[in-house]
């Protein structure tokens, strides 16, 4: 369970981005946060899983699964990010995309590599240089990519808004669909209310 | 439960390792060279119990202002330097502003950037001597049986030395303005000019000379302080009787006479004074350009020709380049002839016989500059990486004393710290040897690694380790899986430049290595002043080809490695 | 042929050191010499004289399991300040240069300074070989004696190398050149007197035309500076403005100076070696019309030697390379002109009958009697001095 409390975010001496923040979010659920560009979502997310540059402040709670996330490097905290790019490492083949998070203790990586690519319908695409393959397909490597690494929770990054329409609504409920089956809580920030729409968890609209 | 408040930084451990690397890398640096400074100013302040000399004062000075020529090399130097630094940034920013949109260019580059300065100097001495390539072209037109008495190699006003330092020198500056025209919007800036009417040479002097200079002053100020006090292109190429100041200190440090060491050590001062004084002009003229060149410009000036003397100067630097190039192809000539006598312009007889002792000639030196360069490549390397990481770990931005401090060994004449690092070394029970002369390869190895790393370390897409680390990676296993595999071309391209580097590197060699330490560049120097251009083109030629090896070998083991991954070889 | 002479000079060699009482000693000197590299710091512009040590070197690890690494220097000083670097970081053991391939003043500079390791010469069993009478030339170097502290090697002949077919008639002797300058402008020259060759040239110029070449033979004053150099100077000003590049400008060394006869720029090279005319036509790299002339009064002579630093790290090492030097066998080896063709230092009078006879000759390769007298060096500090002074009235 992710949970925000009353959190607000400043950079420097500057006033806070936006008003306390209050969200909790179930496993299996897509939480949503919604606003205009420039409002501050992605600085948001940075602060969850642990990116923010030295300048910002935080105020407030961060709670996974009822500890506190404060001063953890993002590593610790294993948060999943998917980005609106799928930022696949470009000098590394599908399969090793894939790989690159599972965790160490894990042994049958090769299984579990294939049996992400057949459920993303790609089979057989483990050797493939991912700068060859479809924006569907890249945008499902990534999100797969996220899955495998085991994160305790998972945030979208406006994932599905580079994608054109048809192919967004495929993706976004494979996206959805994938949350659920890996049982941890997901928070969508998004400018789009169809995604916020698709979406079965609580909702926030961020404005400033 | 209360409000947490918190300021996000990077881990304690992180910042730590970050000051201790900068620290560790500064030491390796700076101590030497201040410890080289040090004993330079007491030697010079007539202190060296060694030899005797216990009579502080100033003898050491009046014994060098009593030298025969010393004002004349002092003048010759300062004149070589200033005018070999300011006609190289005319030629490159020509040559910038005609091709700085196309890519030919940097392939022609490579292998003059590459080639070591000795190398250059033998070979252009090979082509413009009174009997050499060119004039050996021009004799059957000219009527010439012998050649002509001209002095055109070695002459009293340092033109060769200016030619072959040229050559070698504006090809840099012309990468460091190609590099640093990426970091300015140049075509916006191009394109609202150019709808202004003005005329090229004018937007670029106006509009785009006064963004790219901060970025490239460095640089510049790196080729002054260099062509101020060179020495090994300096004795190939330079004035005879008397030689420049470096190059007669350089005798001066070697004479017989060991209290001569005394006047030697105050002659480094003097040099670094020279230095020091150009860079103050270089300075004071940004300032009065600062200060007057927007109300000139504001007044709607124009400097009359500048447009044909900007295109006159392109052609210049192509026939610059392509006589570089000639310069190399004579060395290997040389390298395969028997007998080539004046005024033949091919040799009446050619013979493998000195390639096939080549090992026997050069065999040791080959290898010794191999390890030094390798070795001394590797450390910069891995001290630019550290540098850089922990500057990434930071989280915050190089400081300005950082960056003078990186460039420091460039800036300083090589003579003035050299020696006294060499008796500083001795002093404190160092072995001398190859050891110390790698660590001296590596303190000019560094800044060089340095410049060519830090933008494309600083422009790799940062969502990539934002990504790696979304997926649980630690920041040491996003450094060896993400950020140096997808860094490789330029992390390669900057070993080659240190390789190249250090194969190119005179004085060091000489100086710390005790005479047992011989590279190629040092037996190239020797060879030079000897009889046989044979066996000089054949140590030239492989002195020359092992840096361009490299480079080839920077650009093609990437494509090899990343024959199947696309975006890694696009646009790179 | 060849093994043959070898044989010969090897059996009298045994015979003859049969008797020497350091006999001992030497054996000493030969197990401590084993397994060592002696770093031997020699002038590296000579590509025969580098490839005639590679072979000396070849030979002591051969037979005495002493193995040679050239230091090549650009300048014999350099070595000179290497170990004086040494003595002034306080190193006095383990230093980095062994050998040295010395004479005149960087000599005295060593030996005035304390740089040298104790008298050695006669430790050597091939001393034998040589007249170590005081006054020998083998015992003096540039009127310094040695007291054994450097043991001779090579002999060297001050020549002029011309062109034949370009200039057939160089002058007949220093005085000579000014004519011939003057008819021939831009045609000669001579290296930087900064470099011993210049400056030899100057020298020769000086033994031929001092009032009293006597005073030569002792250390330089102001008085006897000025009086016996007064001719030199006048024929100098008169010679200098027809010189290459109108005296303006000279070659660095001998080396340079004889490229530019290879590339005709010039017509008259110098040399300290009687042979390397004939040498340098036979490796190409003079034209086949060159040949040797020497001034009628005779030349300038010196011998090559080799010393031991005082801190030598492979003194023993060296002691053996110094001793193979002066095996007759050595000697003859290095005569022959396709090695090096450079004279010997040993005493014909010490030596075994026909032991030099077979070695090949060459057109360019003068005789003993073409050579004429050996005229002595003069004392060290005058060439110091005249360097100074031409320096002081020709640099700008």
């Amino acid at each position: 369970m992710l949970e925000l409390r009353r959190l607000q975010i400043r950079h420097a001496k500057a006033s806070p981005l936006f008003a306390p923040l209050d969200l909790r979010i179930d496993p299996g659920q897509v939480g949503i946060v919604m606003g205009p560009s420039g409002v501050g979502k992605s600085t948001l997310l940075d602060a969850i899983g642990g990116h923010l540059a030295r300048d910002f402040t935080v105020d407030g709670d961060i709670l996974l699964d009822g500890s506190h996330l404060a001063g953890q490097s993002p590593q610790a905290r294993r948060i999943g990010v998917i980005f609106q790019d799928p930022v696949l490492f470009p000098h590394l083949s599908v399969g090793q995309n894939l790989s690159f998070g599972i965790p160490r203790a894990i042994r049958n990586r090769r299984d579990l590599v294939e049996k992400a690519l057949s459920d993303a319908g790609m089979a057989g695409m483990s050797d493939r240089d991912p700068a060859t393959l479809s924006g569907g397909q890249m945008a499902r490597v990534a999100l797969m990519r996220g899955l495998l690494a085991r994160p305790r929770a998972l945030l979208l990054d406006e994932p599905f808004s580079k994608l054109d329409a048809t192919l967004r609504s495929d993706i976004r409920a494979f996206t959805f669909a994938h949350v659920a089956k890996a049982g941890i809580p997901a928070l969508l920030v998004t400018h789009d209310p169809q995604d916020a729409d698709a979406a079965r968890g609580p909702k926030v609209l961020l404005g400033a | 439960m209360g409000r947490a408040i918190y300021q996000v930084t990077p881990p304690a451990t992180d910042r730590r390792l970050a000051r201790i690397v900068l620290a560790a890398v500064l030491l390796l640096i700076l101590l030497p060279i201040l410890a080289g400074v040090w004993q330079t100013l007491r030697a010079a302040a007539g202190w060296m119990p060694a030899i005797g000399a216990t009579d502080a004062g100033l003898g050491a000075f009046r014994e060098l202002l009593a030298i025969p020529g010393l004002a004349r090399a002092t003048l010759v130097s300062l004149w070589t330097g200033v005018a070999t630094t300011l006609l190289s940034l005319a030629l490159a920013a020509a040559c910038c502003i005609r091709w700085h949109d196309r890519g030919w260019p940097l392939r022609v580059l490579a292998p003059v950037l590459a080639a070591p300065h000795a190398a250059l100097a033998i070979g252009l001495g090979f082509l413009i001597a009174p009997s050499g390539w060119l004039a050996r072209t021009a004799a059957p037109l000219a009527g010439w049986d012998r050649p002509p008495d001209i002095g055109t190699l070695n002459d009293p006003f340092g033109l060769a030395l200016i030619l072959g330092l040229t050559a070698k020198e504006f090809p840099f500056l012309l990468l460091m303005m190609l590099a640093a025209l990426k970091q300015i919007p140049l075509s916006r800036h191009l394109r609202s000019a150019r709808a202004l009417g003005l005329p090229e040479a004018h937007i670029w002097l106006t509009l785009i000379a006064p963004q790219l200079w901060p970025l490239i002053r460095l640089p510049v100020l790196v080729v002054l302080a260099y062509s101020l006090s060179v020495v090994d292109v300096a004795m190939i190429l330079g004035p005879a009787n008397p030689p420049t100041l470096a190059v007669m200190l350089t005798r001066l440090y070697g004479d017989p006479d060991l209290m001569r060491l005394l006047p030697a050590s105050a002659g480094s001062l003097l040099q670094l004074a020279l230095v020091i004084l150009a860079g103050a002009g270089v300075m004071g003229l940004q300032r009065a350009i600062r200060r007057h060149g927007p109300h000139w410009v504001a007044q709607g000036n124009r400097l009359p020709g500048l447009t044909v003397a900007m295109r006159i100067a392109a052609i210049c630097g192509g026939a610059m380049l392509a006589m570089t190039l000639a310069s190399l192809a004579v060395l290997a000539v040389w390298s395969v002839t028997w007998r080539w006598s004046f005024p033949d312009i091919l040799p009446k007889a050619l013979s493998w016989r000195f390639w096939a002792r080549a090992g026997q000639i050069a065999g040791g030196p080959l290898m010794t500059t191999l390890i030094v360069a390798l070795i001394s490549a590797a450390l910069a390397l891995a001290a630019a990486i550290a540098w850089l990481e922990a500057e990434d770990r930071r989280a915050a931005p190089r400081a300005p004393w950082a960056e003078a401090l990186i460039y420091l060994p460039l800036l300083l004449p090589q003579i003035a710290f050299l020696y006294g690092l060499n008796i500083a070394a001795l002093g404190a029970g160092l072995p001398q040897g190859v050891a110390l002369v790698t660590w001296g390869h590596a303190i000019f190895v560094f800044p060089y690694v340095m410049i060519a790393l830090s933008d494309p370390w600083r422009a790799l897409d940062p969502r990539l380790p934002r990504a790696a680390a979304a997926l649980g990676a630690g920041p040491w296993r996003i450094l060896w899986r993400v950020k140096l595999p997808v860094l490789l071309v330029p992390v390669l391209t900057a070993s080659a430049i240190g390789v190249a580097v250090s194969v190119a590197q005179y004085l060091p060699t000489l100086f710390l290595g005790a005479g047992r330490v011989g590279t190629l560049t040092t037996e190239a120097v020797t060879l030079s002043s000897g009889s046989d251009r044979r066996i000089t083109g054949v140590v030239a030629s492989l002195q020359a080809l092992l840096p361009i090896l490299t480079y080839g070998l920077a650009f093609a083991l990437p494509a090899i490695v990343f024959r199947n991954r696309r975006a890694m070889r696009a646009g790179r | 042929m060849r093994h043959h002479l070898t044989a010969t000079l090897l059996a009298a060699g045994a015979l003859l050191s049969l008797n020497t009482p350091a006999l001992a000693d030497w054996d000493k000197t030969l197990e401590q010499a084993r397994g060592q590299t002696v770093f031997w710091n020699a002038w590296g512009g000579d590509q025969r004289t580098n490839d005639f040590i590679t072979w000396v070197g070849e030979q002591t690890q051969e037979r005495f399991g002493v193995s040679v690494q050239q230091v090549k220097l650009s300048d014999t000083a350099e070595a000179v300040t290497r170990v004086l670097s040494e003595k002034a970081a306080g190193k006095d053991t383990g230093g980095s240069v062994d050998l040295i391939w010395i004479n005149g003043p960087n000599f005295l500079a060593m030996k005035e300074q304390g740089l040298l390791a104790e008298p050695f010469l006669s430790d050597l069993p091939n001393a034998q070989y040589l007249d170590l009478s005081p006054d020998a030339p083998a015992m003096v170097d540039f009127t310094v004696p040695t007291e054994g502290r450097e043991s001779p090697w090579r002999l060297a002949r001050f020549v002029f190398i011309h062109d034949s077919e370009r200039a057939p008639n160089p002058p007949s002797d220093m005085e000579g050149f000014v004519d011939w300058a003057a008819a021939h402008p831009g045609r000669m020259t001579h290296p930087d007197p900064s470099n011993f060759m210049g400056a030899t040239f100057l020298k020769q110029a000086l033994v031929e035309m001092a009032p009293d070449p006597d005073a030569l033979q002792s250390p330089v004053s102001d008085q006897a500076f000025a009086t016996q150099t007064a001719p030199l100077w006048e024929w100098y000003d008169a010679l200098r403005p027809n010189m290459w590049r109108q005296g303006q400008v000279f070659p660095e060394n001998e080396s340079i100076q004889q490229q530019l006869l290879n590339d005709a720029e010039i017509d008259i090279a110098l040399s300290f070696d009687p042979a390397s005319a004939a040498a340098a036509i036979e490796q190409g790299l003079l034209p086949d019309t060159a040949r040797v002339f020497v001034p009628e009064g005779g030349s300038i002579g010196n011998i090559s030697f080799v010393a031991i630093p005082f801190n030598a790290a492979h003194a023993a090492g060296a002691q053996v390379v110094a001793n193979f030097l002066l095996d007759p066998e050595s000697q003859a080896h290095m005569q022959d002109i396709t090695v090096l063709g450079s004279f010997s230092v040993l005493d014909p009078a010490k030596l075994p009958e026909g032991a030099f006879a077979d070695l090949p000759t060459a057109p360019a390769l003068p005789t003993l009697q073409d050579l004429g007298p050996t005229l002595p060096e003069p004392h060290a500090s005058w060439m110091t001095r005249l360097t100074e002074e031409w320096a002081a009235r020709y640099t700008r």
